[in-house]
């Protein structure tokens, strides 16, 4: 192209400013939201393999079992096979730290060993003024073994030197009754820092730092860990060097005959991968949610383009005339559209980077979801991700052109020509009936039926698309089905504007594609989350139905309770019954996330309510089974194909143990899956007697508030949380809440670029409509009612495209539900359609649509009657 | 005597603090002067788990003080010696092949293993298998004429049940797959595995004879005070058959060797700087083995040596009847540090000359253990009235706290 065609193309984007710059903005905005997610996830991933490759160090090979060890017989074994070079064990503990809501990630290491395998843990001891290393626990040298020495990380020591400032949120999860903004005591003072086994607190010295080592670390000798945080024999993890030239594939045959059930040989990376694939569930779906945003922004360069060719059609009829080739026109088209996304794209990947940046500081790097907590990631630039989203963004731009393009390069010159033509013909006729929309929704049915690919529904995801497509082509057939039944208007411009739109339906394609794409994301997530939000609040209902609800830390931590805790508890005044919980995590195998495992005294359960939603089963073990019972999660259920009935093997103790699935039930706290156990069997099968939740149920007449004083007096109200059911939902809840306000944010985005199209719409239409305004103001109009018809016509055209859409969103919240959720997450919920607020913001949306496509028409309604008149002929 | 670590000053101290916990443990576990400086001051504090002390009169029992001791603060097996290529001519009874001549015998390597064990006092309360009660060390190296410096590798642990142990009863130390055992009973042989990236050896020794007690009875006094001493055997001249590997080759080999095992809780005395150790084999079939203990300036403090015949006799030279005489120094390229090579002894009226195998026999382990010291295969050749050397034997000479010079 030369230059002068270039200039001839790429100007007119100038002479249309607003509808350029809103193509740009939508564009912009798609961009940068799908980047951004990205960046953000990739960043706290980044940050997670950074932590997995500092930790394993130069292992080839890593042994892991599930959080709360294997025994470590396994090591000597091991370490004595000749495929192996070194082996370093590691005892892992999130110590609890009594009086703080925080944790402190204790690893506990033989440094002989990291040494040779993971050298960025070595430890480093600092002598501190006014200390002498012989205070060092006897000798300054063998500071390293002493088992009540801890060294931090330069991180942990700034941040546990520091009072922990409580929000509001961690005020609700301990339930100590401490006021937000209250200040949490340092965890070091004097050099000394206090963790939690148990009920009890540890003093451990702060000896010295690791200098290798980033994150909330601190680093002990595994010996001091077993012996104080009681894990004789125990172990997280044995962290292999394979000896020279033996691959790692070969090790691993060799090696996994050895291990005992329930413990995995992997590589170092599967840590990091095993990270991703639980968030990628979470991670997709946000994606799409920004490829619709995305998709939205194509629309509007549609919209936009497709005017713009119309109203430059004689121009362009001019140039073929003059010698143009058809070809070229189209490049030259084309290319606009290009420079559009491009630009576009360039805004958007800025603005993503941006956004992500500011996620880091307002949310951190989980997007609010919880996955990565205490990652502190930053923002990196990604050249290649960006480069695919800024080729993203001129993608929508070109395929948002490529039917106008099309269009006017396959027009006549001569026919264009005529005067009239092109105003008259401004708009292609839409040429699709309603059984391609009808075809595009039989396909999304069938799409629903796909089976998960790799854990994520792929087939929902194109049911959504095609819903989306069904809704756009159908949305002619729609408006010729629907204006008829709103003929009978009493005022003039009503009749108008119900004409012109009844004329011309594939105007309200044109502008309402884009309120058919964002009202449609906006709807079905309102339906989904509503449902979800519904589900849970009734869910926390029924698994919290006891008074009172103690624990010394989360299942996570180095807190627990033990028999006597127990009987302590069982002894206090007022406490009816107790219920315990023991959680534990099992590994299943060597690729999935770890499993949850519940034991329960099953007896208690049995008698009435027990907080276990079934969904199917029964609460009641089979009679006469051989093997004992277990109730599994939905997830499990999916996971596993079990129903009731089926047989469930466990690795518990170090072998596998079979179980007969007696009910299934709803969880929505364990997405990968759960399943109860009677503690009976659970004791039998490990000796592990700790307990990690009591649910107590209070006599009648007393105060629950009452016991849980009593409680903390005589535990320590450092040591232990209670919590009432109320203080947990609420908390559940707004978790819930947050987990979901991305979402929201994407929403009205998307929304915000389904105005931008009907107010590039209208503009552009204005301006070729302006004959016809002209005509109406010598028929009698003033200027104003000419506003109010460009108003009245919006908000039919939005009208028609929000119809759409919420018929739409209402197909897509189903797929969301019942197809998506639970391929994704493996749970269900029941519907719950928050009518209100459907209307609420469907008859907003027709308003504001309303209002913007005046605003938008302004400009061709200045003009005077005559001038607009004449400059027709 | 193993003392790679050098006597503390105030300086010497703060900057040992800085330096990589593991290299100080490691020193640590090295028998070495701060050691003994620190637990005179915390003695009263441990007493219930006092290392106890080593007394004069104390009888030793084969095999049963081939073991380990654990109760002492530190103890080491130490093996010396020189390996030829096998069928070289010489045959394995090499003693028998005649004396070397004003050069010696031809060709050959040195090699050297140790095993170390150290009673931290840490964790003897804590039911933890991990509990690092004892700490194992070993190194090993091979003198390489052809490349002219030492081979060397170094192995540390925790002890661990089956993986990490020195056993009592009979010798048998291990560090993963590094192990000496044997001694199950007085004339049983001794093996040895030890495998590194770079140099390996599989080998036996055949004792032949009963083991040679230094000192009085095995009590070997290091100091003017008594308070300062071990309990200390030596095997010399034992028969070593195998392979040894260097690089991806391996050859059969044979030579003879010497083995030291001593233990303690209290060896080096106050201001004591360094030592000057040699265990020699005698081609006449006798071992000798001699040391000196240096103060700050270089001079003796303390000097004792062990003359052992064929038959098991043995003649016991105490400080009046040595004396070290340094006749050249080699200056490590690497660390700066000068070393004196060659020496003169005088032991009882008799003029002896040792000679190195190569002059770069120095072992810089910083990264790791913190020392630095030379300790390498020598020849040992004797004095004839006109001044004329004649080679008499072969084997190791140990060197400590010569790097202290090269820090102030």
């Amino acid at each position: 192209m030369n230059t002068r065609l270039r200039h001839l193309f790429l100007a007119s984007l100038l002479r249309r400013r607003l509808a350029t710059a809103l193509s740009l903005v939508a564009i912009a905005l798609g961009v940068a939201l799908g980047l951004a997610v990205q960046l953000i996830h990739g960043a706290a991933l980044d940050e997670f393999g950074r932590g997995v490759r500092l930790l394993a160090g130069e292992a080839d090979l890593q042994v892991v079992g599930a959080r709360e060890g294997f025994d470590e017989s396994l090591y000597p074994l091991l370490a004595m096979r000749p495929e192996v070079a070194a082996a370093s064990p590691v005892l892992e503990i999130e110590a609890r730290l009594p009086g703080r809501d925080d944790s402190l990630r204790i690893l506990g290491l033989d440094l002989f060993r990291v040494m040779q395998v993971q050298p960025g843990l070595m430890p480093r001891v600092v002598a501190t003024a006014g200390r002498d290393v012989d205070d060092a626990g006897g000798d300054g040298r063998l500071a390293a073994l002493q088992p009540s020495n801890l060294f931090l990380s330069a991180d942990a020591r700034a941040l546990l030197e520091q009072p922990l400032r409580v929000d509001g949120r961690q005020q609700a999860a301990e339930g100590n009754g401490r006021a937000e903004g209250e200040l949490q005591p340092p965890a070091v003072q004097d050099g000394w820092l206090l963790a939690q086994s148990g009920l009890r607190s540890l003093r451990l010295r702060v000896a010295g730092e690791v200098p290798g080592a980033s994150g909330l670390v601190g680093v002990m000798d595994i010996a001091g860990v077993q012996q104080h945080f009681e894990r004789l024999g125990q172990l997280s993890r044995i962290d292999l060097k394979l000896a020279d030239g033996i691959a790692v594939d070969t090790a691993m045959r060799a090696l996994a005959p050895l291990l005992p059930a329930g413990v995995a040989l992997r590589v170092p990376e599967a840590a990091a991968s095993e990270a991703g694939t639980l968030s990628r569930a979470y991670r997709v779906n946000l994606t799409m949610l920004a490829a619709i945003a995305l998709l939205t922004g194509g629309f509007l360069v549609f919209s936009t383009q497709l005017l713009a060719v119309a109203r430059r059609r004689r121009e362009f009829a001019l140039l073929r005339a003059l010698g143009l080739e058809r070809r070229a026109l189209m490049h030259g088209l084309l290319a606009e559209g290009a420079l559009v996304g491009l630009v576009g794209g360039l805004l958007g990947v800025v603005l993503g980077h941006a956004l992500a940046g500011g996620a880091f500081r307002l949310v951190g790097g989980d997007l609010g979801a919880g996955f990565f907590r205490g990652l502190a990631p930053s923002l990196q630039v990604d050249p290649v991700l960006s480069l695919a989203y800024l080729l993203l963004g001129v993608a929508a731009g070109v395929l948002g052109t490529w039917v106008p393009a099309h269009e006017a390069a396959r027009v006549a010159p001569a026919r264009a020509l005529r005067a009239g033509e092109a105003e008259r013909t401004g708009l292609p006729q839409a040429k699709v009936d309603g059984r391609l929309a009808g075809g595009l929704l039989g396909l999304a049915a069938l799409a629903c039926l796909l089976p998960p690919q790799g854990g994520i529904p792929v087939g929902g995801y194109a049911a959504v698309a095609l819903v989306l497509a069904a809704a756009v082509l159908a949305l002619p057939a729609l408006a010729r089905a629907v204006l008829p039944l709103l003929e009978h208007g009493r005022s003039v411009l009503w009749r108008l504007a119900h004409a012109r739109l009844s004329a011309t339906p594939a105007q309200a394609v044109v502008a309402g594609a884009g309120v058919i794409a964002s009202v449609a994301l906006a709807v079905s997530m309102a339906i989904m989350v509503s449902s979800f939000r519904v589900s849970v609040d009734e869910w926390l209902g029924q698994v919290l139905p006891a008074d009172l609800y103690v624990r010394a830390s989360s299942s996570a931590a180095s807190g627990y309770l033990d028999p006597s805790a127990l009987a302590t508890i069982a002894a206090v005044e007022g406490v009816a019954a107790v219920d315990t919980t023991r959680l534990v995590n099992l590994r299943l195998s060597d690729t999935e996330p770890l499993f949850s495992l519940l034991a329960r005294p099953v007896n208690a359960v049995g008698q009435g309510e027990w907080g276990l939603p079934l969904v199917a089963g029964s609460l009641v073990a089979p009679a006469g089974a051989t093997l004992p019972a277990t109730w599994v999660s939905e997830a499990a259920a999916d996971r596993h194909r079990l129903v009731p009935g089926s047989v469930f093997e466990l690795p518990i103790g170090g072998r596998m143990q079979g179980f007969v699935v007696a009910g299934i039930w709803r969880d929505y706290a364990r997405q990968h899956g759960a399943a109860l156990i009677d503690s009976r069997d659970y004791v039998a099968l490990t000796g592990d007697t700790r307990i990690n939740d009591v649910a107590i149920r209070v006599a009648a007449g007393v105060d629950p508030h009452s016991v849980s004083e009593t409680l903390r007096q005589r535990f320590g109200p450092e040591h232990i949380a209670v919590a009432l059911p109320g203080e947990i939902r609420a908390l559940s809840l707004e978790i819930f809440d947050r987990t979901f306000l991305i979402t929201y944010l994407m929403e009205a985005v998307a929304i915000l670029i389904g105005l931008f199209g009907i107010a590039t719409t209208f503009a552009a239409l204005a301006t070729t409509r302006q004959g016809e305004f002209g005509m109406l103001r010598h028929l009698g109009l003033t200027r104003g009612e000419i506003g109010r018809l460009i108003a009245l016509e919006g908000a039919l055209t939005a009208g028609l495209g929000v119809l759409a859409g919420l018929l739409a969103g209402g197909a897509i919240a189903w797929v969301l539900i019942e197809i998506i959720n639970r391929q994704s997450f493996h749970w269900s919920m029941d519907l719950a359609v928050p009518w209100l607020a459907l209307g609420v913001f469907a008859t907003s949306l027709v308003v504001l649509a309303g209002g913007v496509a005046r605003l938008a028409g302004r400009h061709a309604m200045q003009r005077s009657a005559v001038q607009a008149v004449k400059a027709d002929w | 005597m193993r003392n790679k670590r050098l006597p503390p000053t105030a300086a010497d101290r703060r900057r040992f603090l800085l330096r990589p916990v593991v290299g100080s443990l490691l020193a640590l576990a090295l028998p070495g002067v701060p050691l003994l400086a620190r637990a005179g001051g915390h003695a009263a504090s441990a007493e219930a788990t006092a290392y106890p002390p080593v007394v004069e009169g104390a009888l030793l029992q084969f095999p049963q003080d081939f073991g380990a001791h654990p109760q002492f603060r530190t103890e080491w097996w130490y093996v010396t010696g020189w390996l030829r290529e096998a069928g070289g001519g010489t045959g394995r009874h090499w003693q028998g092949a005649g004396e070397g001549g004003a050069e010696g015998r031809a060709g050959g390597y040195g090699f050297q293993l140790t095993f170390f064990r150290v009673r931290t006092r840490i964790g003897e309360d804590n039911p933890s298998r991990f509990a690092p009660r004892q700490l194992i060390l070993a190194h090993a190296a091979i003198a390489d004429p052809s490349i002219g410096r030492l081979r060397h590798a170094e192995r540390s642990a925790r002890a661990y049940p089956g993986l990490v142990e020195a056993g009592e009863g009979r010798t048998s130390v291990r560090v993963d797959d590094w192990l000496l055992e044997g001694g199950d009973t007085v004339l049983a042989p001794y093996r040895t595995n030890i495998e590194t990236d770079e140099f390996g050896f599989e080998l036996v020794f055949e004792p032949g004879r009963a083991p040679v007690l230094n000192g009085k009875q095995g009590f070997s006094q290091k100091a003017p005070d008594p308070l300062n001493a071990s309990y200390y055997y030596s095997r010399p001249q034992m028969m070593v058959g195998g392979r040894m590997r260097i690089g991806g080759t391996v050859r059969e080999v044979e030579g003879h060797a010497w083995l030291d095992h001593e233990w303690s809780s209290e060896i080096l005395p106050e201001g004591a700087r360094g030592w000057d150790w040699v265990g020699i084999n005698l081609y006449g079939g006798g071992g000798l083995m001699a040391f000196q203990m240096r103060d700050g300036e270089g001079r003796a403090l303390w000097h004792a040596g062990t003359l052992s015949e064929e038959d098991g006799a043995s003649r016991i030279h105490g400080p009046d009847e040595l004396r070290f005489t340094p006749l050249r120094h080699w200056q490590s390229p690497r660390t700066g540090i000068r070393y004196p090579v060659e020496w003169e002894i005088e032991l009882a009226g008799r003029r002896l000359r040792l000679r190195p195998l190569i002059d770069d026999q120095e072992l810089d382990s910083r990264a790791s253990t913190g020392a630095i010291y030379w300790e390498g295969a020598v020849r040992l050749f004797e004095l004839g009235a006109a001044d004329e050397a004649r080679a008499i034997g072969e084997g190791y000479l140990e060197m400590t706290g010569y790097a202290e010079r090269l820090a102030m």
